[in-house]
């Protein structure tokens, strides 16, 4: 090959990947259009829907967290602070006190403290609460439905694709603003 | 059970809360902690660029692979250990990808950001986001101990799987199925010190086979990977190391632990002009045969594929409960009895997706198809070359041949000597 003929060979490699650069660049900018139009700024964050949840006991076990990410909330304004509460007891219980025997948490991540006669207020240990949503069940069954799971953000690591969310028999996994990342049941809506 | 599950999504007022004496009893608010503050997301984008920017300038500028280490290792500590991976380039292809088939999917600004910043950047440098920015490329670059030389037909062969695997991520979250990327990120688990048992020992095979055959995932799994090594090819600017007087000594080719040095061509490709015409001729028509022949057997594969998707599988299992095929309900059939859905609309559905599946995996199947093809073209016509050089697409500008290359060690001596030189005077 003559140096002419290398020359010349050189040149049109260049000019050929000018040019697919160029068209890269093109359909990069189109992409960016594209998506430009509906995208949003803010960055979303991943939320159980109370309303549609079933409490299966999923998030308990395929979250990418031991424990997961997903706890119990207990929204005071809805619960009935019932002495028997059904969210705290197994059915039929020996005896209405603290004995592990008694509680339908695996955990004993229900914290139990007397008010004022009859009443009693029913708390969540986030850090001992495995997220299994059995007291939630035992809630919604017989009492107001103020347990309710939510994915707690301090938590959660917000995964690209949340692997409970893959699981939810429910699709009760959505996709939320990172500003308002929270769903509680419908009282809170209301007031 | 059903009936619980019927009072199960919304709560009823059945004890009404009790009135407490004011100024007995204050009551708990629930706690509602927020995620991780929002600016942290423009530092997220700040730092993507400083590092993109350091790396190109360390390879191309610098030359230095001392420089570039010290940028892996931070890049593995912020985008691996403190923001713990998610969102990352790779997994981004997927949110991008579904947000331009559904319109009801928004995509962050920052994700558009973490997809297309790597791609502008190889576009003009090479791939320097895998050298030191990428947190899954950078560990495994670091573990490399006793890299073992593969052969070139099979690392070339290996090489068509990340594109098998790109294929496959844009279909299922083009389809709105999974996003598979992320379901099997090797290092994810490892970066969160958290995750199941099975993703924490891929992980660490990943790392361990790493220390022998350098950067298994990206040569052979990553699908971001054959994104940016068709672009590396026409990029403006990239790894080179002495084209004029290269003396042939092959270190740089022992050196590289990725089998990324081209060797010069034989000279017994130089034959026949009239028998390379009919092989052009053989090799294209080759290669729209495996088009057509990836398009129709891409096609075929909508059936499993399908069943990937959740609409589908449940279609499936309702299918199958209304046949007295299967026994009893599962949670997700149901949840969707009891939520009284209509089943003639969830088959209608899941045969909307499954023919979306057939046309998607035709697409797919012609794009394997193309691919193979197109690298058997390359393999028949690799440019006439003399000297041993970094291949375009398959470099990851660790730089580490630079250091070895006698002809570089001569330049930087003699670039010493003129500023000692200059300083003199």
């Amino acid at each position: 090959m003559t140096e002419e003929q290398t020359n010349k060979t050189a040149n049109r490699r260049q000019f050929i990947r000018g040019g697919l650069r160029g068209a890269a660049l093109f359909v990069f900018g189109a992409v960016t259009t594209l998506l430009g139009l509906q995208s949003r700024k803010e960055r979303t964050v991943w939320q159980i829907d109370p309303n549609k949840c079933i409490a299966c006991s999923k998030c308990a076990t395929n979250c990418v967290l031991t424990p997961s990410a997903v706890k119990c909330v207990n929204y005071f304004p809805m619960c009935g602070y019932c002495d028997l509460c059904t969210g705290y007891f197994e059915p039929n219980p020996n005896a209405l006190n603290t004995g592990a025997e008694n509680q339908v948490c695996p955990v004993g991540a229900i914290i139990r403290q007397a008010l004022e006669d009859p009443y009693y207020e029913y708390r969540i240990d986030e850090n001992v609460c495995i997220g299994c949503g059995k007291c939630v069940v035992g809630c919604v069954q017989f009492g107001n439905g103020s347990f309710f799971l939510q994915v707690r953000h301090d938590k959660c690591v917000n995964c690209n694709e949340c692997s409970i969310a893959k699981v939810c028999p429910s699709d009760a996994f959505v996709r939320v603003p990172a500003s308002s990342p929270y769903i509680f049941r419908a009282k809170e809506n209301q007031s | 059970m059903i009936f619980v599950s019927q009072f199960i999504s919304f709560g009823i007022e059945r004890f009404p809360p009790p009135d407490f004496e004011p100024g007995t009893y204050t009551m708990p608010q629930a706690t509602k902690p927020l995620p991780r503050a929002h600016y942290w997301e423009y530092i997220d984008m700040a730092l993507l660029l400083l590092a993109l920017s350091l790396a190109s300038y360390f390879v191309h500028k610098k030359r230095s692979r001392k420089h570039i280490f010290w940028l892996a290792l931070f890049s593995i500590f912020y985008f691996g250990f403190i923001r713990k991976g998610c969102v990352c380039p790779i997994g981004s292809i997927q949110n991008v990808t579904l947000a331009l088939f559904n319109n009801g999917y928004l995509v962050p600004f920052s994700v558009v950001f973490f997809f297309l910043l790597p791609l502008m950047f190889t576009l003009f440098f090479g791939r320097t986001f895998c050298a030191a920015v990428c947190p899954l490329g950078a560990i495994q670059d670091i573990v490399v101990w006793k890299p073992v030389k593969i052969k070139p037909w099979l690392e070339n062969g290996l090489r068509i799987i990340p594109f098998v695997y790109l294929g496959l991520a844009v279909l299922f979250a083009a389809t709105g199925s999974a996003f598979v990327i992320c379901e099997y990120d090797p290092f994810i688990s490892f970066y969160r010190l958290s995750g199941s048992v099975n993703m924490l020992a891929l992980g660490g095979i990943f790392l361990v086979i790493g220390m022998f055959l350098g950067r298994p995932y990206c040569r052979f799994f990553c699908p971001y990977g054959a994104i940016l090594s068709i672009l590396s090819r026409f990029s403006k600017w990239n790894v080179y190391l002495t084209s004029e007087d290269c003396v042939r000594c092959q270190i740089c080719d022992v050196a590289c632990p990725y089998g990324a040095i081209a060797s010069p061509t034989p000279i017994s490709q130089e034959n026949n002009p009239k028998i390379s015409r009919w092989s052009i001729f053989g090799v294209i028509g080759l290669t729209i045969l495996l088009t057509i022949g990836g398009a129709y057997f891409g096609g075929k594969l909508s059936v499993p594929f399908s069943k990937v998707n959740y609409v589908v599988s449940l279609a499936e299992r309702i299918a199958g409960e209304e046949s007295g095929k299967y026994k009893g309900q599962t949670d997700e059939s149901k949840t969707f009895r009891e939520k009284g859905g209509s089943i003639e609309e969830l088959y209608a559905d899941a045969l909307k997706i499954r023919g979306n599946f057939a046309t998607g995996g035709a697409i797919f199947g012609a794009f394997i198809g193309l691919i193979v093809g197109l690298k058997l073209i390359e393999n028949r016509f690799t440019p006439q070359t003399n000297i041993y050089e970094p291949d375009r697409a398959s470099c990851v500008a660790c730089g580490r041949c630079y250091s070895y290359c006698p002809r570089e060690i001569v330049r930087v001596r003699n670039l010493f000597k003129l500023r000692s030189i200059k300083k003199q005077e």
